[in-house]
């Protein structure tokens, strides 16, 4: 027992976690059943780690256990959606409780010191590792959300037999280019298709890189036998590439989507008309 | 030695590509075109490179070699079945194949090849009508 000071905040649990939950009540921080659940086990883990282990609380088995779950938690608080110091309150308020409870059982001044000292060490640590899970977390969510966007960016429609339409919504980098053309190409092969819309109506801002990605998408697609058609180009964006000394002259530019589509049916040789009506 | 087959189809000449084409490969499949372009006086060339996957800057060198080439004998060179891989290498390697022309598979090609005959035909008959 002397040698275990923090040891004995296990017989003192439930107590504990009352005063915890209390205090994350107080901060706001809460969120009810599930995060009970998760405190309860944490405490119970921790504090048998502490009560299990000697003096000096380190390279013990029981705590990579606590660890693990405390990793565990704080990047499934993160994607729940609590914010890095909601996160870092939920270990201080831990913190809190359990000095609170080794006040009232120590008496001694300098020995409630070096408890409460081993306690933050032990603690703090533990916080790091809960920013970096929390962090960790919040890029998994990113990076997922990044290949979502990447994934319905590029969607090819086939708008009439022959002709597809590629609209371009957002900015285009080198990446997303790629992405754009080889999707663009596999289609023109699993359609069979020999005209190809790119409308770029969505794009806010054409610079020389964009016109050369442009530029690249077409050539691609004329080596595939396939007619390229950019439509959607708005008066700033010919401004930009005029001014940028862009040369766009091999390329058939429509203002609409709906002129390049007249073009396209020009090119197959198909005319829309309009339907007589049925005079009575 | 391992050759590419060219089959004569009237005043067509058709290659297909279906193995991996290596330098010497590639290089002996250009005089042999060329030599059998002037030999029939054909009209059109249709290269078929759907089963091509790899393309190097030598590769699309002797494309547009044998373009060029036939078009100073007289007959249109048309590269068809590009895989969207090797269109996007190509691009990347800034040979654009200007003098060639593409199509999506072979029965387009051969639609291309006979609608530009069709149209040179015209032409000369109108040369003659102008003629007369």
């Amino acid at each position: 027992m002397q040698n275990n000071v923090l040891g004995v905040l296990k017989e003192h649990e439930s107590k504990l976690l009352t005063i915890w939950s209390q205090i994350l009540l107080d901060s706001g921080s809460g969120d009810g059943a599930m995060e009970e659940e998760e405190s309860k086990e944490f405490a119970s883990l921790f504090l048998t780690a502490l009560a299990k282990s000697d003096e000096k609380y380190e390279n013990s088995q029981e705590f990579e256990k606590v660890q693990d779950l405390i990793v565990g938690i704080s990047s499934s608080r993160g994607k729940r959606g609590f914010s890095p110091r909601e996160n870092g309150q939920y270990l201080i308020s831990f913190k809190e409780a359990a000095s609170q409870i080794l006040s009232e059982l120590i008496d001694d001044p300098a020995k409630l010191y070096d408890a409460n000292l081993k306690l933050s060490t032990i603690l703090d640590n533990m916080m790091i590792m809960t920013f970096e899970a929390f962090m960790k977390g919040r890029e998994d969510v990113i990076s997922r959300q990044v290949d979502e966007i990447s994934e319905i960016s590029t969607p090819v429609i086939t708008v009439w037999d022959g002709i597809v339409a590629l609209p371009i919504i957002g900015t285009l980098d080198s990446s997303r280019t790629q992405t754009v053309m080889e999707s663009l190409l596999q289609q023109i092969v699993d359609t069979g298709s020999s005209i190809a819309i790119l409308d770029i109506s969505g794009v806010p801002a054409v610079d020389s890189l964009v016109a050369q990605h442009l530029i690249k998408t077409v050539s691609a697609t004329r080596l595939m036998g396939a007619e390229c058609i950019i439509s959607g180009i708005r008066p700033e964006i010919a401004q930009t590439v005029v001014h940028l000394g862009i040369d766009l002259s091999g390329i058939t530019t429509k203002a609409s989507l709906a002129s390049a589509l007249q073009t396209a049916f020009e090119m197959l040789q198909l005319a829309v008309v309009k339907k007589r009506k049925i005079v009575e | 030695m391992e050759r590419i087959p060219i089959l004569k189809m009237g005043d067509f000449l058709l290659v297909t590509i279906q193995v991996d084409l290596y330098d010497q490969l590639a290089e002996n499949l250009e005089s042999d075109l060329i030599n059998t372009i002037s030999k029939h006086s054909s009209k059109g060339v249709l290269i078929d490179i759907s089963a091509v996957s790899i393309i190097d800057s030598f590769m699309g060198r002797i494309l547009g070699n044998i373009a060029v080439m036939s078009k100073i004998l007289d007959a249109q060179t048309v590269v068809v079945g590009m895989q969207p891989a090797v269109a996007i290498t190509l691009v990347e390697l800034g040979l654009s194949l200007n003098g060639v022309i593409s199509a999506l598979n072979v029965e387009r090609g051969m639609d291309l090849l006979r609608s530009k005959m069709h149209i040179s035909d015209n032409e000369e008959q109108e040369y003659d009508d102008d003629n007369e």
